[in-house]
């Protein structure tokens, strides 16, 4: 099945799909933190995007609720939040220095081949177009997590490990037209409560190694000193 | 009839040039608070470039005297293959886009030997750092064009143009991927501000004004007009690529006159883009010139990868 004769509505959300990898690439290779925050916000607004418009197209009038809670969470407050400790811990003027940049943006791209790769026997059994989306949003959440390995600063690993769940959502959204309200408020409150979690466990690790780099976590205190 | 309008589309491209640049200039000049020039001021620089004697080196051979010529011919012979008014026009049916690609390689091939041939430190320092660009450019460009013309499933440009415009609007997410490497590769091809600055003599950061340093009079202004030349090829590029409306499928006036229009238009707004991106972003380091192309390579592979994945007839 060809792409021009597809609906208007697959076609929007294939788009979407190459769009939410895209920002998840633009993390990958970000070093700022204040960048990195406002490409991930840029990834919750995409993903609200597809949310309207699988509730439009779909007639599904609940959806508008979980769009509603994404632009609040993950466009809002989670990037206001994030962004509000990067500044206030004198952060924002670091660059971090990735190793091996362009070595882990290829291993970004091979991990989308992977991703294909995997979810093909899906994809070729299955007559719905929606499973091609399915492919994009694992590499997201496999993005997320090589996002998490190649940065050292904590907030890094936070902000890769929300896209993964940006990643599973996405999923959600194309795979199943849609889960049920009860199960997106769950998920959303899961993500808030991490969120606040998260800011503490910030607050924590500062005190103790005065500084947000994991690792540093590797040195014990006695030998330092 | 069709090589007539096939050579007038050419000079064309060729005459507009300069007025492109201008206009570029004029819209860089009003963002920074700046008094502009007159759009038409490119012309008379090149006018008067062309009335002064070229003074050359001594120790200059003859590749430094032929390149300005082989350098202005290639450019203007790669504009031919480009649709720019109209498409089905004979030239850019005889040239697909590999050759338009070969065409630069061999522009930049002989500004690199002119820049090394005088033997001066800054010639070589440019013809290096631009060897070092294009090596890396060239396979990012291919890239994203042949991500085009794997959907249109030919690699000539004119049936690739018109193979998008018969669809109609279809929303392909390789278009997005695509578009952004070469734009991305157009910046640093056409020697824009993060990648080099057009307008500085600074010796340090310099790259295509070092190479042509030693050139004055008439060499220097067929070396610009063929710098002009590339970057509205890659404007046009572009434009004609991803938002091909507008362009002549017929030949009569009104559709050409129409197609002329539609191109300038796009070009002008894609100027303010330019203007606008290039008032905001800093230069970049030389070194982080290659992360910058990777970066681009990687969304060209992105782009077709998600043809093959998101796309494709299964």
């Amino acid at each position: 099945m060809n792409i021009e004769q597809l609906d208007f509505y697959t076609q929007a959300i294939l788009s979407m799909a190459a769009l939410v990898g895209l920002t998840s690439f633009l993390m990958l290779g970000q070093g700022r933190l204040l960048r990195l925050i406002f490409v991930f916000a840029m990834q919750g607004f995409l993903l609200t995007l597809t949310t309207v418009l699988a509730a439009y197209s779909l007639n599904n009038p609940h959806l508008y609720i979980s769009a509603v809670l994404t632009l609040a969470l993950k466009v809002i407050f989670i990037p206001w939040m994030l962004r509000r400790q990067v500044v206030q811990m004198n952060m924002h003027r670091d660059i971090e220095a990735l190793k091996n940049n362009t070595a882990v943006m290829l291993g970004g791209a091979g991990l989308m081949v992977f991703s294909y790769y995997v979810l093909h026997p899906i994809v070729q059994s299955s007559s719905v177009v929606m499973l091609n989306a399915l492919a994009v949003s694992l590499s997201v959440m496999l993005l997320g997590m090589l996002l998490m390995i190649s940065h050292r600063q904590a907030i890094a690993h936070v902000v890769g490990f929300m896209s993964i769940e940006n990643g599973l959502f996405f999923a959600a959204i194309v795979s199943t037209n849609g889960m049920p309200l009860v199960v997106e408020l769950g998920v959303a409150f899961d993500v808030l409560v991490a969120a606040v979690l998260f800011g503490i466990f910030f607050f924590h690790i500062r005190t103790s190694i005065d500084s947000l780099d994991v690792d540093l976590l590797n040195k014990l205190h006695e030998v330092d000193k | 009839m069709n090589w007539l309008i096939a050579v007038l589309q050419s000079m064309l491209f060729v005459v507009l040039a300069p007025l492109l640049a201008g206009w570029l200039k004029c819209c860089k000049c009003y963002l920074q608070n700046r008094k502009a020039p007159s759009v038409i001021q490119p012309y008379r620089d090149l006018l008067k470039l062309s009335h002064k004697q070229p003074v050359v080196a001594e120790q200059a051979s003859w590749i430094f005297l032929i390149s300005p010529y082989i350098i202005f011919s290639a450019t203007v012979l790669a504009a031919t293959v480009v649709p720019f008014i109209a498409v089905n026009l004979p030239t850019s049916a005889s040239a697909d886009v590999i050759v338009m690609v070969g065409f630069f390689a061999f522009a930049r091939f002989f500004l690199a030997l002119a820049g090394l041939d005088i033997g001066t430190a800054f010639g070589g320092m440019g013809s290096s750092r631009e060897m070092t660009i294009s090596s890396l450019a060239e396979p990012a460009m291919l890239m994203a064009v042949f991500t085009l013309t794997m959907t249109a499933s030919t690699t000539n440009l004119s049936l690739a143009i018109a193979h998008v415009l018969n669809e109609g609007l279809v929303l392909r997410p390789s278009f997005v991927f695509a578009l952004a490497a070469l734009t991305l590769v157009a910046i640093a091809e056409t020697g824009r501000i993060p990648v080099d600055n057009p307008a500085t003599h600074l010796e340090l950061t310099m790259i295509h004004e070092a190479m042509i340093l030693e050139y004055s009079g008439r060499h220097l202004a067929l070396i610009e007009w063929a710098s002009q030349l590339k970057l509205m090829l890659y404007g046009v590029l572009i434009a004609n690529i991803f938002l091909p409306w507008g362009i002549a499928e017929t030949f009569s006036g009104q559709a050409l006159g129409y197609g002329l229009l539609a191109i300038m238009g796009k070009l002008a707004v894609l100027a303010i883009f330019l203007a606008i991106a290039e008032t905001l972003v800093a230069k970049m380091r030389l070194f982080r010139v290659q992360e910058y192309l990777s970066f681009a390579y990687l969304l060209g592979l992105l782009g077709m990868l998600s043809h093959i994945i998101l796309e494709a007839a299964r």
